[in-house]
């Protein structure tokens, strides 16, 4: 592969990234490896000893690993719209995060449905999902769902991915033999011929606009498997939108933080540079305002409408001494805290844009949680249990391990990957540099500094 | 309820009783060349028995093939239903005082611990100035279930008799149907269930619900398994109050075991209702509301033991303040 100089300098700067591990990395992989074997320890408690080890009891059937697979998979949703998005309007100053965003929707589509497996009591009979599928079930819409978003999200990072590991192949890298093997074989023998550009362009653009559709189309099939209910706080017309909308939020604040933690950790400011900070900041901004004007049209209509059942579940999420705080924590570091932060140009920075969405994210699992519990615990008739754990739901620690098992698995996943392409796409710069030559100059002097500082 | 083609084999034991009826009746109105029963020589007396095709056949007494404990109604039998039936239920809210028989009769029948309730009691108090009112709850058979139409794997199922049972076979224990369930009816078994260990050994009969299985959702059938024997459920049979009505809709008759009745005619002039008529689900379960009453409502809660007293505890204390 022939390279050009943004692409050549691109590469000449991640490539250490993928020859060494560092020791950094080998140190964080080593703590999410132990994070993910003590949630394999609670896992083998829940199989060996039943669903009774989780706080789930028959009026609240859901808990945290429901809320764990609508955050995930809302992360994964939000990944390929974002990326989709950039790449079909050709938004040049999108061209270095994409990748970051594909990444994003394939690590989040892998773990996501791990946790709709932990909530299965028969883990076992996963195949009867296959053998006797009903198609009439919404559960059943998702599964098929999730795994065409699967294929398409593997599609959609490979297709970008292609003129990469061809580089990688050509570049004689300090690296093991398999490592090479593996580059030769994922590169499809790509010389950069007109033919396959045009035809990885044509396949790239086709997924690109079949991704966008999907995503919002299997966000609000996992919404609807609590909208098609009767339960209040579920049972809403405006779930679909409102579940796409939040999916797209969260995706947003997790790539915010994403590209600040690679920022500091593999030193990209020449790459993930302010503006895209600035600008994923402005799509927050705008993102939370339609996410909280739907959460607010959703609180509003079950208030003022005050029919019993909703009544019960708003008062709950109001009432301090219930959800309370949890809701104003949620809405305020959810919707409003992100809108200030990227309005006052104070604020307007990196750091404070990462912090906020970083909170933003919590808030976000926080509402989810919101969404699943509060609702579960208000049955229509009187649940008079003396049995506590029957009442009111409280998450085990096998849960939480579960929980934070996943989330290191997540946070592995990008470990891993970083060090098998580099974060910033290189092939994107080349196409860049013929038609916006001009958009990189500042970044090539800026790097020029740095050599000569 | 007519008990045209019930026979009393009364060697028949156990709970799972699924009469000999469909095998003799099948080589009764089967082919001429089954060896085994032409080269036995007529008793001479004739039995008549209820075909799987529905109608009254007789047959020599001789070729009766008696099976004990026949186990297997097969798959396709549990999911198709008792032919030509409509099960419906009448709760008469005016005679609970929540003697809870019916609740212990259900745990005894389907091998469910104490704590494990099928059926449940639940005190009502529509307002706050209405009085509080028992109101026992099995599952509403739903002739619209939203249980059904979000299991993702057919296990659990609606039947021709209007009953929804599962199949614990095929559960994956997603608990959607639990979730979807407006009336709280479904139970899941967290953890292994116990049981004595020949009950444990038992095929699984979808009408009977019997072995439970950890990890899998289980819930009320409405006993099919006795209506099969011409029996009414144990929750029916086991009320001192006579609160439950138990019947058929084509027939047009339910029983309490003391008295029967048209159903029409009871729902028209005790003026029955559907519980949450509003979410459209259909139950197949009527309640005669709580006029007249004959027991005041202080009955069901005085003599419960503590741990039962406690469920009911808002509800007491406000009556108290009242009075």
């Amino acid at each position: 592969m022939e390279l050009n100089t943004y692409q050549q300098e691109a590469f000449d700067y991640q490539r250490s990234n993928i020859e060494k591990f560092g020791k950094k990395n080998l140190i964080w992989s080593i703590f999410f490896l132990l994070w993910i074997m003590v949630g394999g320890y609670a896992l083998y408690l829940q199989i060996s000893k039943g669903h009774v080890v989780t706080g789930m009891r028959d009026n609240v059937v859901w808990g945290l690993f429901i809320v764990n697979f609508i955050f995930f998979i809302g992360l994964s949703y939000a990944g390929a719209i974002i990326a989709g998005l950039l790449h079909l309007f050709k938004v040049s100053w999108g061209k270095p995060i994409i990748r970051l965003a594909q990444m994003m929707t394939l690590i989040s589509v892998i773990v996501g449905p791990i946790f709709i497996l932990l909530c299965v009591g028969r883990f076992d009979r996963l195949h009867h999902l296959f053998i006797y599928p009903r198609i009439q079930s919404p559960m059943t819409w998702d599964v098929l769902a999730i795994m065409t978003y699967f294929v398409g999200s593997i599609l959609f990072l490979y297709m970008a991915l292609i003129k990469d590991f061809a580089v990688y192949r050509d570049a004689k890298m300090n690296i093991p033999g398999w490592k090479q093997k593996l580059y030769k074989i994922l590169a499809i023998g790509y010389r950069g011929a007109a033919s396959q550009k045009r035809h990885l362009i044509i396949s790239q653009n086709l997924l690109a606009l079949i991704m966008i559709p999907l995503s919002i189309i299997v966000s609000s099939i996992l919404s609807w498997i609590f909208g098609m209910t009767l339960r209040p706080g579920w049972h809403s017309t405006i779930f679909g939108p409102y579940f796409v909308l939040g999916a797209l939020y969260s995706g947003c604040g997790v790539l915010i933080v994403a590209m600040w933690v690679y920022r500091k950790m593999y030193k990209l400011e020449n790459y993930f540079t302010d503006k895209h900070f600035t600008n994923l900041g402005y799509c927050l901004m705008v993102l939370s305002a339609g996410y909280g004007y739907f959460t607010f049209s959703e609180y509003f209509t079950d208030w003022f409408g005050s029919a019993k059942w909703d009544s019960e579940v708003i008062n709950k999420l109001f009432n301090p001494a219930q959800y309370g705080w949890w809701t104003l924590f949620a809405n305020f570091f959810g919707i409003i805290i992100p809108i200030l932060i990227v309005a006052l140009p104070k604020t307007r920075k990196p750091n404070w844009i990462a912090l906020a969405s970083f909170f933003m994210v919590i808030a976000l699992w926080v509402k989810r949680y919101l969404i699943i519990v509060p609702t579960l615990e208000t049955p229509a008739l009187p649940m008079q249990d003396t049995r506590i754990a029957y009442v009111k739901y409280s998450a085990t620690w096998p849960e939480w391990a579960l929980t934070f098992a996943g989330i290191a698995t997540f946070l592995l996943f990008f470990t891993l990957m970083s060090k098998f392409v580099t974060v910033v796409p290189l092939s994107d710069l080349e196409d860049t540099n013929h038609h916006h030559a001009h958009h990189h100059e500042p970044v090539a002097i800026k790097t020029e500094e740095i050599q000569t500082a | 309820m007519k008990q045209e083609h019930e026979i009393d084999f009364n060697s028949r034991r156990g709970f799972i009783k699924t009469a000999a009826v469909v095998t003799v009746a099948a080589a009764a109105c089967g082919s001429l060349n089954c060896s085994c029963s032409s080269q036995k020589a007529p008793a001479g007396d004739k039995v008549r028995l209820l075909s799987p095709e529905g109608e009254i056949v007789e047959i020599d007494s001789a070729y009766l093939n008696h099976q004990e404990n026949m186990a297997v109604l097969s798959q396709h039998d549990q999911r198709v239903g008792i032919p030509g039936k409509k099960f419906v239920m009448v709760v008469d809210l005016a005679r609970c005082k929540n003697a809870r028989k019916c609740v212990s009769a259900c745990q005894k029948h389907h091998y469910r611990p104490e704590d494990t309730e099928w059926l449940t009691v639940k005190l009502m108090k529509d307002s706050e100035n209405s009085a509080p009112y028992w109101f026992p709850k099995q599952c509403f058979h739903c002739d619209n279930p939203p249980c059904v139409k979000v299991c993702p794997v057919d296990a659990t199922f609606k039947r021709q008799d209007g009953l929804v049972l599962i199949d614990n076979e095929r559960c994956i224990g997603c608990k959607f149907c639990m979730a979807a369930c407006p009336y709280s009816t479904r139970v899941f078994n967290w953890a292994e269930p116990e049981m004595p260990f020949e009950i444990k050994s038992l095929t699984y009969n979808a009408e009977t619900g019997v072995p439970a299985k950890v990890g899998t959702v289980e819930k009320c059938d409405f006993c099919p398994d006795r209506s099969r024997e011409g029996l009414l459920p144990p929750c029916v049979e086991a009320c001192p109050n006579g609160v439950f009505y138990f019947g058929d809709e084509n027939e047009d008759t339910v029983t309490n075991g003391d008295e029967t009745l048209s159903f029409t005619q009871l729902i028209k002039d005790r003026a029955a209702y559907r519980f949450l008529e509003e979410l459209g689900t259909k139950p197949r379960v009527y309640y005669l509301p709580p006029k007249d009453r004959q027991f005041p409502v202080e009955r069901g809660y005085e003599n419960l033991p503590d741990k039962l007293k406690a469920r009911f505890k808002d509800i007491i204390d406000q009556e108290k303040k009242k009075s």
